[in-house]
């Protein structure tokens, strides 16, 4: 499996860090209720199929890449920067 | 039906024309008492509990493809109780003293072979942690012993002692634990369950909970509607997908992880051995074949197929073990598709929703859990109440912050 990254092009699977489903973008205010907190960090949809998640490129430019690929095939469908989405804060 | 020598050496004599299917081809019912979604491990040991310890009769497991096709045919079917952590252990504890009843209770032969199992260990502060957990182990009532070099070296002359990157200091032995043959056991309790009259259903896969007033009605399936008074998602690597269909959303990543066989080889290591560095362990079957995994791929995945970066880690870790292997010929390779849990550890819970009960997060190590997981999960399912070895693989453990991580690894699915 390769992925390619938007700054450092078509990369090894092992170039990257694996950390989880979209939903960790999705962080509650720290004062949202315990069920919030719960569903950010650890209920997932789980989805048999087109999915987001989260990938680090550490062995490349670092940046954090929200990747939609199909957990069925495998297949990558596109890669983008976490920090060039819009409404991306720091 | 009941198997014995004397069967099978009659049968032998008489051209083996008297055997006859292990189970029914069951066709579904419009209504049961408890339908179990899911024919692997743990949904056939759930409905064999239900009718064997608790009386019920008119049980359904529904599965969507065929009996034993899941995880608990594609699995390196290591059984053991080494668990460090309180409600880990007491469960594995409980489910290793079922596995050494099994053969007589199901009248089958799964194969439990009761060979040992050695974790090595590469420093002093592995070693500090593995006297830690054999003492635990040992507290918990099973056994446990830490085998030091001179001994190792005799038991398994072939591994690689003085490399330098690393040594092995020694290993946590424990001899109770060993393998089974892993499709005795779904055929083992299948076979058990069709006969206490449990309907197996298979190529019907449940498409649809049926919900009225926070209570469970009943199931879709591709066979039809079934109505049920109590409904089990024991779906292991689909258990996402279940429980959607109920409207909820689990604890639970599914994350796919292979596993590697070898040509038949004649017996050389007689067995399980775990590396403590790198994720490798390995057995021999009873085929021959050398058995051995690592650990999962790291990513979410629904493909029963896995990536090279995990088989080529695999591969050094085994080579840089035990150097011997190199001139095997692996035959095939393979994966299956694991429920991972933020904290490593399963759960066996009601849901929310009335009659509606889960078994699930069973990561890669839910085999050796098949006999206790039913056990339990039928207790819970018939009686309402938690059974007491698996009262802390709570749904809500996550959001109330009682984590049972093993590994301490923390928070996050694909880390245990
Ligand atoms: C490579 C590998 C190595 C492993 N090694 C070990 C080991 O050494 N020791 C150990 O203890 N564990 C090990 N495991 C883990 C163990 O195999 C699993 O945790 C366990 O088998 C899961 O439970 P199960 O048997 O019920 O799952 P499965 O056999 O997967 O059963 C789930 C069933 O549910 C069915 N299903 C899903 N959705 C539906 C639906 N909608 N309708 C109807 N049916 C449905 C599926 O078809 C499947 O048959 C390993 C797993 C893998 C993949
Ligand atoms: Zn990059």
């Amino acid at each position: 499996m390769r992925l390619t990254c938007p700054l450092c092009g078509p990369r090894d699977r092992r170039e990257f860090y694996y950390y989880g489903a979209e939903d960790y973008l999705h962080r509650p205010a720290p004062d949202a209720p315990i069920e919030a907190w719960d569903d950010h960090l650890h209920l997932r949809t789980n989805l048999a199929g087109v999915i987001k998640d989260l990938w680090y490129h550490e062995g490349g430019c670092a940046s954090w890449l929200l990747v939609t690929r199909n957990t069925i095939t495998h297949e990558v469908l596109s890669v983008e920067r976490v920090a060039d989405r819009k409404g991306a804060s720091a | 039906m009941r198997y014995s020598g004397f069967k099978v050496f009659t049968e032998g004599l008489f051209g083996n024309k008297g055997w006859t299917p292990a189970w029914r081809d069951a066709a579904p019912k419009a209504e049961y008492d408890a339908v179990i979604i899911g024919g692997g491990g743990h949904g056939l040991s759930t409905a064999y509990y239900l009718a064997k310890n608790h009386g019920l009769r008119n049980i359904a497991v529904l599965e969507k493809g065929y009996l034993g096709g899941g995880n608990v045919g594609r699995n390196t079917t290591i059984v053991r109780a080494n668990y460090f952590l309180p409600g880990n252990s007491e469960f594995y504890s409980h489910s290793l003293k079922l596995w050494e009843k099994l053969e007589g209770e199901l009248n089958y032969n799964v194969m439990h072979s009761q060979r040992g199992q050695v974790v090595l260990f590469h420093s002093d502060g592995q070693r500090d942690a593995a006297v830690r957990r054999a003492n635990a182990i040992v507290n918990q009532g099973d056994d446990a012993e830490i085998l030091d070099v001179p001994t190792l070296k005799q038991l398994y002359p072939f591994l690689d002692y003085n490399q330098t990157r690393f040594p092995i200091y020694g290993g946590m032995n424990q001899r109770r634990a060993g393998t089974a043959r892993h499709d005795a056991v779904a055929w083992g309790y299948a076979r058990g369950a069709d006969q206490l009259g449990v309907d197996l259903i298979q190529n019907c896969e449940v498409t649809g909970i049926d919900i009225e007033g926070g209570k469970v009605v009943g199931v879709q399936t591709t066979r039809g509607a079934i109505k049920a008074k109590k409904v089990g998602m024991v779906a292991a690597g689909r258990s996402g997908q279940v429980a959607a269909m109920a409207g909820m959303r689990l604890p639970v990543e599914s994350h796919i992880m292979q596993a590697y066989v070898t040509e038949g080889l004649k017996p050389c290591i007689d067995s399980v051995i775990s590396f403590g560095m790198g994720h490798f362990y390995i057995s021999q079957s009873d085929k021959g074949g050398l058995v051995f995994g690592g650990d999962i791929d790291f990513y979410a995945s629904y493909a029963a197929r896995g990536n090279l970066p995990m088989l080529e880690h695999v591969m050094e870790a085994g080579m840089t073990l035990m150097p011997m292997i190199g001139r095997a010929k692996v035959l095939r390779t393979w994966g299956g598709i694991m429920d991972m849990t933020p904290d490593g550890s399963p759960i066996i819970d009601k849901t929310h929703i009335d009659g509606l009960f889960v078994d699930a997060g069973w990561n890669y190590g839910g085999f050796k859990a098949i006999p206790a997981s039913g056990w339990c999960m039928a207790h819970l399912m018939a009686t309402g109440q938690p059974h007491e070895v698996a009262a802390k693989f709570r749904l809500d453990r996550f959001r109330t912050g009682h984590l049972i991580d093993e590994e301490g690894t923390g928070s996050q699915h694909n880390l245990h």
